[in-house]
């Protein structure tokens, strides 16, 4: 619950808006009351046969209220969603400043999916607003008027609706809170059994089929599936007991003020017609209060989401910017390590020992095989991270700078990244390319594309640099994403390029002509190409191995 | 949308019981809320005849067993339903796992099987709230009106007259305001997906923005596309909210609208208090289940939406295998002709009018590059799916058959196959070595283990999906098990690929004393080793 208050702390410029749907929802559900309340009057007033001019002004209230219920509601309802449209961007902008700080330096997201079930959380908090903390404060005001309503009507009365609405807006929502997050609980680790071998026998239905495994597969499957669904049906028992609740204590409350109201009119302490008004109000305020039950349940998923999200956030930054600033040394530039530990921030160090020198303009690869820390160097060069140990050092013409004393974004408009995983943007070509220099005209795109070789496949495209490719560049294949992705390396101004494996995924043929090419247009500028792939370097490039204990020249 | 979608109740059983259980208590909750206003209609009215509490008693007692049998049917209620979803679940969890496995290996059902992870991995949850939720609430919203207005007949004709006639006034107004947003609101989930998709578009991209120093520009961005939703769904959603602007003043007026009435006849002395106050308390009640199926509108479209996915799984056309002729003998032979299959997402078949002869002895190599279909030749060869056009003969000619034409299960008896991630379950070696050869001794086992390049004892336990081995590994057992079938037919998807020089010789001299058994081989693969050891290279376009 705590992460839930220092959320709700995130979603600032929504509050004015929020207060104002509270005050709009606290009108609808008055004259909701308010109804209730006058035409139990007007019913039981009227039975006394007054004369019609008596009832007047009950009966334009009844009419009153029974337009402005709608009306106010209507009203409520958008400045709610109006309002939690801004939380949404008060949250998403939270989180999008977050990640640029630590993306991809922290290891916070194993892969793509559970990047994608996060954002998906950070989308779905500002129900929280919405849905449970709107209803929660309309129905706190209208209870606590109701109540003194009935105080001023017949104490004992407002005494006996204090008690039953506060069994009904804490006992029964606690009930639903609690039930729904020990519900969660108790299936989750059937849940995660039957997802960890839904995959393998999904990935595995070829073999499956063939080795004549697919009977013993899925009945195992079928196993875990009913374990799965038997605790899921034991969970059930607990389901509904807030709203049992909610309806005891309102009918309880029901029976005990037609007690006292008896009484309060056999004592001669109460008017007839006004014991009819603190019997059938209370009516319609429980049926306010029933709606709370059902919102509580969503508290728990918003509690784990929040804690989720706060766990990003307060992820610290893995490296610190520097608090005064270098400049970039101008002119061709080359890059030093001295003796560079390796070391994902918080992990133990992947490879220490690290010296390698690359002069401005000259071409180097370090091979080394999975897990040695490839990516981690890539990472380490564009300073996403800190190295552990050791210098990373700017070597130009004149000077030699830490590659710590400049700021992150300097340093990259410097060392720039082509990368196996580039990611390309849903969004028209040029857009893509432009990204990596804002003022690149079409020409230098076209210029770019055309070194890239891919200039047939530009002709092809029905609208040109604006075409749109598609979710991850999907409309492409492997060859022409790499390739896309090599084009906006050349638009940009780095003077030094780490090629970070960008064969991963690609045939023989293609990786090949691939590498050649990308050595071709980025010649004159400082390339560090990491890869697994010796075979596919061309010879004469001088060849480091990585390895936990350093890095060692390769004869060739 | 539809209410109901009937393919739920045609397919699973359980959710027929529910949806009966789900009935008889919504006529019960009716019945008792019906009483409930006539009980306490009299105690109010008899308190005021007798200013105070005489003759109470039996009032009281009735009412305290009313709310304890509704409190009891809106638990049952719940109860069934979370129970019913579970098992609603679980059936069609198995059929979609069933369909997706019956696809095998098929590359142009990728896109089937990630589908149907995602929702027997978690998607169908959204059954939940549809069961739990929707539903009972449907099913009130017909009842509680209809045994409501029973009653009211039996008490005041002018009250039921407004009721009733403004009753079906809500559904045709919502209907009515439902058509002229449709597309306004078809429009804005467009809109809500775009811009949702941009925000992880953005995060996903995040570390190439900060590579390119576009990282602190995005909070702008981000801000500014949620920003331009909000402006645009606002409009749309001031239409949209209209319908329950309808909904909410059309109940809450009628209600008046009957008060009022009521209360004048009372003045003129035509009716009782008791039939007036039973009168309006039952008069909100006839709206107040239709007015909270509108609450619950997004429970219902979530469990439709994802019972539609399953459903448009389910009865996407199969391969229909029905030859059961035994498969030729007498030395392996397939004759491959014009074979193309036709890819969902893609204007070229791929293969392309391929053709491919396999022979006994022979070890063939397979290259091309990405995306030429070398995975859906396999899978045709393998009988996962029929080609789109092209013929697959098997045996000598004259007395070649069709591939169609034998049984099914005894030609994959007779294929062992090596994919690219081998299928791996929680167990040791030497049971995930059997699945492929169910009789095999353990030295047959440590042999093929040899020869597959990995020394490694058999009961070593390889972990869920093998996480105890390294990707090196992992592809070596699936060969080991393929070495170990003893198969007519060896299918092998690069099975060489991250293994070093000396390793890649091993395994190809492996796959060579497969071919001199009398196997005929085929094998995808790039790798300049491989290409030497072949019999022959295809190369498909």
């Amino acid at each position: 619950m705590r992460a839930l208050r220092r959320v709700l702390g995130l979603g600032r410029s929504g509050r004015f808006r929020l207060l104002a749907a509270v005050a709009l929802g606290v009108m609808a559900a008055g004259a909701a009351v308010v109804l209730a309340g006058t035409s139990a009057w007007l019913i039981a007033r009227a039975a006394e046969h007054p004369p019609v001019l008596h009832l007047m002004v009950a009966i334009v209230a009844v009419r009153a209220a029974g337009i402005g219920r709608g009306v106010f509601r209507y009203a409520e309802r958008l400045v709610a969603h109006d309002a939690s449209f801004r939380v949404l961007t008060d949250l998403r902008v939270a989180v999008v400043r977050q990640l640029d700080r630590i993306l991809p330096g922290s290891r916070a997201f194993g892969n793509g999916d559970l990047l994608a079930r996060f954002v998906g959380e950070v989308d779905g908090l500002a129900d929280l607003w919405v849905r449970v903390l709107l209803p929660g404060a309309v129905t706190l005001v209208v209870g606590l008027g109701a109540t003194a309503m009935m105080v001023a009507l017949l104490p004992i009365a407002g005494l006996v609706m204090a008690v039953s609405l506060t069994v009904a807006m804490v006992l029964a929502p606690a009930l639903s809170v609690r039930f729904s997050g020990r519900a969660a609980v108790s299936v989750a680790p059937a849940r995660g059994a039957y997802h960890e071998r839904l995959l393998t026998v999904l990935d595995g239905a070829g073999e499956l089929m063939l080795y004549g495994g697919v009977d013993r597969a899925l009945g195992d499957l079928d196993e875990i599936d009913g374990r799965l669904r038997r605790a899921e049906s034991r969970t059930a028992w607990g389901a509904g007991l807030g709203t049992a609740v909610a309806v005891i204590a309102a009918g309880t409350g029901l029976l005990v003020t037609l007690l006292v109201g008896a009484r309060a009119v056999g004592d001669g302490q109460l008017s007839g017609v006004t014991m009819a008004v603190v019997v059938l109000l209370p009516l319609s305020v429980h049926e306010l209060v029933a709606l709370l039950t059902p919102a509580a349940a969503q508290l728990p998923a918003l509690a784990s989401s929040a804690k989720r999200l706060l766990d990003v956030l307060d992820t610290p930054a893995p490296v610190a910017e520097p608090i005064q600033p270098a400049s970039a040394p101008a002119g061709p530039i080359g890059v030093r390590l001295t003796d560079v530990t390796l070391a994902w921030p918080g992990e133990a160090p992947t490879a220490s020992g690290l010296s390698l020198d690359v002069p401005a303009g000259s071409v180097c690869a370090v091979v080394g095989s999975s897990g040695v820390g490839k990516s981690t160097l890539a990472a380490t060069l564009l300073r996403f991270i800190a190295p552990a140990a050791g210098r990373v050092e700017l070597v130009g013409a004149h000077n030699v700078i830490d590659a710590g004393s400049l700021v992150g974004d300097d340093l990259r408009g410097i060392v720039g990244w082509c990368a196996q995983d580039a990611h390309l943007f849903d969004s028209t070509v040029a857009a893509n390319l432009r990204l990596a220099r804002p003022t690149a005209t079409d020409d230098d795109l076209r210029t770019a594309l055309h070194a890239v070789q891919l200039d047939e496949w530009m002709a092809r495209l029905p609208r040109g640099l604006d075409t749109m490719i598609g979710e991850h560049g999907q409309t492409l294949s492997g060859g022409e994403r790499q390739r896309l992705a090599l084009a906006r390396v050349v638009v940009c101004d780095a003077r030094v390029v780490v090629v970070d494996e960008p064969t991963e995924h690609l045939d023989d043929r293609t990786a090949r002509a691939l590498m050649a090419d990308l050595l071709r247009v980025l010649a004159g500028r400082t390339i560090i190409v990491i890869t697994h792939r010796r075979d596919l370097l061309p010879p004469k490039i001088p060849v480091f191995t990585l390895t936990a204990h350093g890095l060692h020249q390769t004869l060739t | 949308m539809k209410p109901v979608d009937p393919r739920l109740f045609r397919a699973a059983q359980s959710s027929r019981s529910h949806l009966a259980i789900t009935a008889l208590l919504g006529i019960a909750t009716a019945v008792l809320v019906v009483t409930q206003a006539g009980v306490l209609a009299s105690a109010v009215a008899r308190i005021i005849d007798r200013r105070g509490a005489d003759g109470l008693q039996f009032l009281i007692l009735a009412l305290a067993a009313i709310v304890l049998l509704r409190a009891a049917a809106s638990w049952a209620q719940e109860v069934t339903a979370q129970r019913a979803s579970a098992e609603v679940k679980s059936e069609l969890r198995q059929q979609l796992v069933r369909r997706a496995v019956q696809a095998g290996a098929d590359p142009t059902q990728h896109h089937h099987r990630a589908e149907v992870a995602a929702l027997a991995g978690g998607g169908l949850d959204a059954l939940d709230g549809y069961f739990s939720k929707y539903l009972p609430q449907l099913v009130l919203a017909v009842v509680v009106p209809a045994v409501v207005l029973l009653q009211m007949l039996r008490l005041d004709l002018i009250a039921t007259i407004t009721v009733a006639v403004t009753l079906p006034l809500i559904p045709v107004f919502m209907v009515l305001v439902g058509r002229a947003t449709e597309t306004a609101n078809a429009r804005r989930w467009d809109a809500l997906s775009r811009l949702s998709h941009h925000f992880l578009d953005v995060v996903e991209g995040m570390p190439t923005l900060r590579a390119f120093g576009r990282g602190r520009a995005q909070a702008e961005l981000v801000r500014a596309s949620t920003d331009q939703y909000r402006t645009t769904t606002m409009a749309t959603l001031r239409i949209a909210f209209l319908s329950s602007l309808i909904l909410e003043t059309l109940a809450t007026l009628s209600v008046a609208l009957v008060a009022v009435g009521i209360g004048l006849r009372l003045v003129d002395g035509g009716l009782s208090l008791r039939t007036g106050l039973f009168v309006i308390l039952l008069a909100p009640e006839a709206y107040l289940p239709l007015r909270q199926v509108g609450a619950h509108y997004h429970a219902s479209a979530a469990g439709l939406a994802a019972a539609d996915a399953a459903f448009t799984l389910l009865e996407a056309p199969v391969t229909v295998w029905t030859g059961d002729a035994a498969v030729p003998g007498g030395g392996l032979t397939v004759q491959m002709t014009g074979v193309s299959v036709l890819h969902p997402s893609r204007d070229q078949p791929a293969p392309n009018a391929a053709d491919l002869t396999i022979r006994a002895g022979e070890i063939v190599v397979l290259a091309g590059d990405s995306g030429t279909g070398k995975s859906s030749l396999l899978a045709v060869l393998m009988g996962f799916r029929s080609p789109d056009a092209g013929t697959v003969m098997v045996g000598h000619p004259p007395a070649a058959l069709p591939l169609a034409d034998l049984d099914r299960s005894e030609w994959q008896r007779s294929i062992a196959w090596v994919d690219q991630t081998p299928y791996l379950f929680d167990g040791t070696l030497a049971e995930n070595l059997r699945i492929a050869a169910a009789t095999a001794t353990d030295s047959q086992l440590e042999v093929s283990l040899v020869r597959a390049g990995l020394d490694l004892p058999l009961d070593r336990h390889v972990g869920q999906h093998g996480s105890e081995l390294s990707a090196g590994e992992r592809r070596r057992v699936g060969l080991a098990r393929a070495l170990v079938r003893n198969a007519a037919l060896v299918l092998l998807d690069e099975p060489t690929a991250g293994l070093d020089d000396a390793t890649e010789n091993d395994v190809l001299a492996s796959l060579r004393e497969e071919a001199d058994r009398g196997a005929a081989v085929v094998l995808v693969s790039h790798r300049p080793a491989a290409l030497a050891i072949a019999d022959r290279v295809v190369t498909l376009r």
